[in-house]
C-alpha cells in the first residue's frame, strides 16, 4: 500500500476497513442497524443484499459522504467524520449512477477529478488521465461530451475517474448496473484486474453472479443488519459441512423417503427456498405439500462413501433417479442458505419459540444442523468440506 | 446525528479546489445553450433596447405637452438630486433624469434574476443529475462545495450586468451626452451601485438561494422558492436605488455596508447550515 502527496501514514496493520456497532437511519427508517464489518487490506469484499439491504448506505458510511448516528468507522485507521479528507482522498467511489457531468466531455471529467482529489493540472496529470482512459478503452471518446457516451461508456469513464489519484480503497456500488452482458462481464474483469496492486475493494451488488469468483469476502446485508460474512468457501462449509449430492427423479415425490437413510445429515429442497423468501406461508397440512420435491433435492451425507448405497437403495425402492450429481453450493446457494435461516430465525421469533423448525425448506432433517457460529473475517470457520466422488 | 455532519471543524478552504468546482460549474453553463441565449436576451432588453427606445424618444421627441410631463416627474426626486439634474433643454433633462435615476434599479434587477436563476439548481441539480454522489464522496469539503457554487452563481450575472452597464453606458452618453454637456455617465452615485451596492445584494440573494437549493427536493422547487426570497430583495434593491443613492453618496455607501455585513453572516450562516449528505439528498428531513 502507497502514501503519498501529504497524506497521513496508513495503519498498515489496521484493516482497510472496520466497523462496529454502527447505526444510521433517515427519519424513521433504520437504513445500519448494529453492523459490523471488517474488511481486510488488498482484498476484494462484496456487500451482497436485496434493495434496501443498507449496502449503498454502508458505502457512505465509509468515505463519510454521511455519518453514522453510532457506533465506529474506521478507514486505515482515520476515522471519517474526524479526517474526513484524508480518508477521501485514499478513496475512489464508482456509484449505481456513474455521477458524470453530461455537458462536460470525458477529459473534463476527469481534469475535474484530478483537481479535486489535489493532482492539479499539469502534463503529468494529462498524462495520467489519458493512461486512465486507455486502460478503459475510451481514449477515443475523451474530447467527446459525456451526454453522447453510450452507458457501457459512462461506466468506463467513471472507473477511470476512480482510480485517477490511485486510490487504495475502491467502493463500486453495482458497477454494471444497466449494463448488457458483455459490458458487465469486461466491467468485472476490470475491477479484477484493479486489485492487482494491492488495492482493496468493496463492491455492492445484488447480482450474484458478478459475485462468484471475484469475491473473497462476501457480507450478506439485510435490512441494514450483517447476516453472515467471510470467504464464499469458508461460509460454505459452514453451512454445507457434510458432502452434498443432487438427485433428480422422474417420480421425485418419492424423494422424501432419502431422510430415512442412515448417513443422510440432511434433505434441502432444490428451490423451495425461493417460496420461503418471496413471502411463501405454508401453515397447516398443505405445508406438507409445498413441502415435497417437486424436481430434486439436495442430501447432504455425513459421509460420502454412502452415496453407492444410497443410490442402490433408492433405486430399489422404486426411485426412478435421473440425476444423481455431487453439488458444490455455488455463492447463490449460499445466499439464499442465509436469508433463509433469518427467515427462519424470524419466524421463531415471531412465534415466540413455539415452532421448533422453521417452515419450509427442510423435508427430513434426522439430525438438525446447529446455525453456523459467528463468522469472523479471515478465521477458518470449520474444516474443509468433503468432496464427494461420483 | 452530529450538528455539523459532514464538516469540517474549522474554516479551512482548499482555494484550489474551490475554483475548480466554480469554474467546472461555468464550463457547464457555457455548454448549456438554453442557459445563456435567454440570459443574453434578458440582459439586451434590460440594458440596451429599453433605455435605446426610451432615451431615443424622449431627446427626439416634438410632443412639448410629453416633455413638460415627464419634467414634472422629477420633481418627485430629492432636491439634492434634482440639482445635480443636467440638460440645456426640457427634452435634455428629461432624459438625463431617467437615465441617471430613474433605470438605476435595473442593475440590480438583470443580476438578481440571473444569479438566483444559475444559485437555484446548483446543489439541488447535483443531487437530480446524480453528480453529488461524486461531490460528497470527493475530497472537497462542504465549504468548499458551497463557496465554489456560490462564486459560480454571482459570475454570470455580475458579468451580464458589467457587460450590459457598458452597452448602457454608451447609449446614455450618446443619447444623452450631447444636451447635456458632453460624456457624463457612469455618476459617481452609479460606480457606487455598481461596485458598491449590487455585489452585497447579489451575495446575500444567493446565499439565501443555495440554501434553499440544498433543502428542496427538485429544481422547480428551489426555483419557486428563489422567488419568494428575491422578489423582497428586488424590492427593497428598488426602493435604495430611487430613494438613498440620490443627490448625496454617503446613503448608498451606507446601504452597501450594510448589504455587505449582512451578505458575510448570511454566507457565514449558509456555509455551516450545509451538509454533505444533502448532495446526495439523504440528510435529515428530505
Amino acid at each position: 500500500m502507497t502514501t503519498s502527496d501529504n497524506r497521513p501514514p496508513i495503519d498498515d496493520q489496521a484493516p482497510a476497513v472496520e466497523l462496529r456497532g454502527v447505526e444510521r437511519s433517515f427519519g424513521a427508517n433504520p437504513a445500519l442497524v448494529d453492523l459490523d464489518l471488517s474488511v481486510p487490506a488488498g482484498s476484494i469484499t462484496v456487500l451482497l443484499g436485496p434493495n434496501g439491504a443498507g449496502k449503498t448506505t454502508a458505502t457512505r458510511v465509509i468515505t463519510g459522504a454521511i455519518e453514522a448516528q453510532s457506533g465506529e468507522v474506521r478507514v486505515f485507521g482515520l476515522d471519517p467524520r474526524t479526517d474526513g479528507e484524508s480518508v477521501r482522498r485514499r478513496c475512489g467511489v464508482v456509484s449505481a449512477k456513474p455521477a458524470l457531468y453530461d455537458r462536460l466531455s470525458g477529459r473534463a471529467n476527469l481534469g475535474y477529478a484530478a483537481e479535486l482529489y489535489g493532482l492539479g493540472r499539469s502534463s503529468q496529470v494529462d498524462d495520467r488521465i489519458h493512461a486512465a482512459a486507455h486502460r478503459f478503452g475510451i481514449e477515443g471518446a475523451l474530447d467527446d461530451q459525456v451526454g453522447s457516451y453510450s452507458t457501457g461508456m459512462k461506466t468506463r469513464l467513471a472507473l477511470a475517474r476512480s482510480v485517477l489519484h490511485e486510490p487504495d480503497l475502491l467502493l463500486f456500488d453495482e458497477p454494471t448496473s444497466g449494463l448488457d452482458p458483455e459490458s458487465s462481464h469486461a466491467v468485472l474483469e476490470m475491477i479484477h484486474d484493479m486489485t492487482h496492486g494491492g488495492v482493496t475493494v468493496i463492491m455492492c451488488t445484488h447480482l450474484l453472479l458478478e459475485a462468484e469468483g471475484l469475491a473473497e469476502q462476501v457480507v450478506v446485508l439485510e435490512s441494514g443488519h450483517a447476516l453472515a460474512a467471510g470467504p464464499p468457501a469458508e461460509l460454505i462449509d459452514a453451512f454445507w459441512p457434510d458432502a452434498v449430492v443432487r438427485l433428480d427423479a422422474e417420480n421425485p415425490e418419492r424423494l422424501a423417503e432419502v431422510s430415512g437413510f442412515a448417513g443422510v445429515s440432511k434433505v434441502e429442497v432444490v428451490g423451495a427456498g425461493m417460496d420461503e423468501l418471496a413471502g411463501f406461508d405454508g401453515g397447516g397440512e398443505g405445508d406438507q405439500v409445498a413441502r415435497l420435491p417437486r424436481t430434486g433435492v439436495d442430501v447432504s451425507l455425513t459421509d460420502p462413501a454412502m452415496l453407492a448405497d444410497l443410490v442402490a437403495a433408492l433405486v430399489a425402492d422404486g426411485v426412478r433417479l435421473t440425476r444423481v450429481e455431487p453439488r458444490i453450493p455455488s455463492l447463490e446457494d449460499l445466499y439464499f442458505a442465509i436469508r433463509r435461516r433469518h427467515v427462519g430465525d424470524q419466524h421463531r421469533s415471531e412465534d415466540g419459540g413455539r415452532r421448533l423448525q422453521p417452515r419450509g425448506t427442510t423435508v427430513g432433517t434426522r439430525v438438525p444442523p446447529p446455525p453456523p457460529p459467528p463468522v469472523t473475517v479471515g478465521q477458518p470457520l470449520v474444516e474443509p468440506r468433503k468432496a464427494v466422488q461420483p | 446525528m452530529s450538528a455539523h455532519e459532514g464538516q469540517p471543524a474549522g474554516l479551512e478552504l482548499n482555494w484550489g479546489r474551490t475554483w475548480s468546482i466554480a469554474r467546472t460549474e461555468l464550463r457547464q453553463l457555457v455548454e448549456a445553450k438554453d442557459f445563456w441565449v435567454p440570459m443574453m436576451i434578458l440582459g439586451s432588453i434590460f440594458f440596451i433596447f429599453i433605455p435605446l427606445v426610451l432615451l431615443f424618444a424622449i431627446t427626439r421627441i416634438s410632443n412639448v405637452d410629453a416633455v413638460q410631463q415627464i419634467s414634472e416627474t422629477i420633481k418627485i426626486l430629492p432636491q439634492a438630486a434634482q440639482n445635480s439634474v443636467k440638460g440645456t433643454s426640457d427634452q435634455a433633462r428629461a432624459a438625463y433624469a431617467i437615465a441617471v435615476y430613474l433605470l438605476a434599479p435595473v442593475a440590480v434587477v438583470v443580476p438578481l434574476t440571473i444569479s438566483t436563476a444559475v444559485g437555484a439548481s446548483t446543489i439541488v441539480g447535483e443531487r437530480e443529475r446524480g453528480t453529488g454522489e461524486f461531490l460528497a464522496h470527493s475530497p472537497a469539503s462542504v465549504h468548499e462545495i458551497y463557496l465554489g457554487k456560490l462564486i459560480a452563481s454571482v459570475v454570470p450575472g455580475y458579468f451580464t450586468t458589467i457587460v450590459g452597464f457598458g452597452a448602457y453606458s454608451l447609449i446614455v452618453n450618446l443619447i444623452v451626452g450631447p444636451g447635456s454637456g458632453g460624456w457624463f455617465f457612469p455618476t459617481n452615485q452609479w460606480w457606487i451601485l455598481m461596485l458598491w451596492v449590487v455585489p452585497p445584494f447579489v451575495a446575500l440573494t444567493l446565499s439565501l438561494v443555495l440554501r434553499l437549493s440544498a433543502r428542496v427536493k427538485s429544481t422547480a422547487a428551489a426555483q419557486q422558492a428563489s422567488g419568494l426570497v428575491t422578489l423582497p430583495l428586488i424590492m427593497i434593491a428598488y426602493g435604495v436605488s430611487t430613494g438613498s443613492i440620490y443627490g448625496s453618496l454617503w446613503p448608498g455607501i451606507i446601504v452597501g455596508a450594510l448589504a455587505w455585513v449582512l451578505a458575510f453572516l448570511t454566507l457565514w450562516r449558509g456555509m455551516r447550515a450545509i451538509r454533505r449528505g444533502r448532495l446526495i439528498g439523504v440528510a435529515d428531513g428530505l
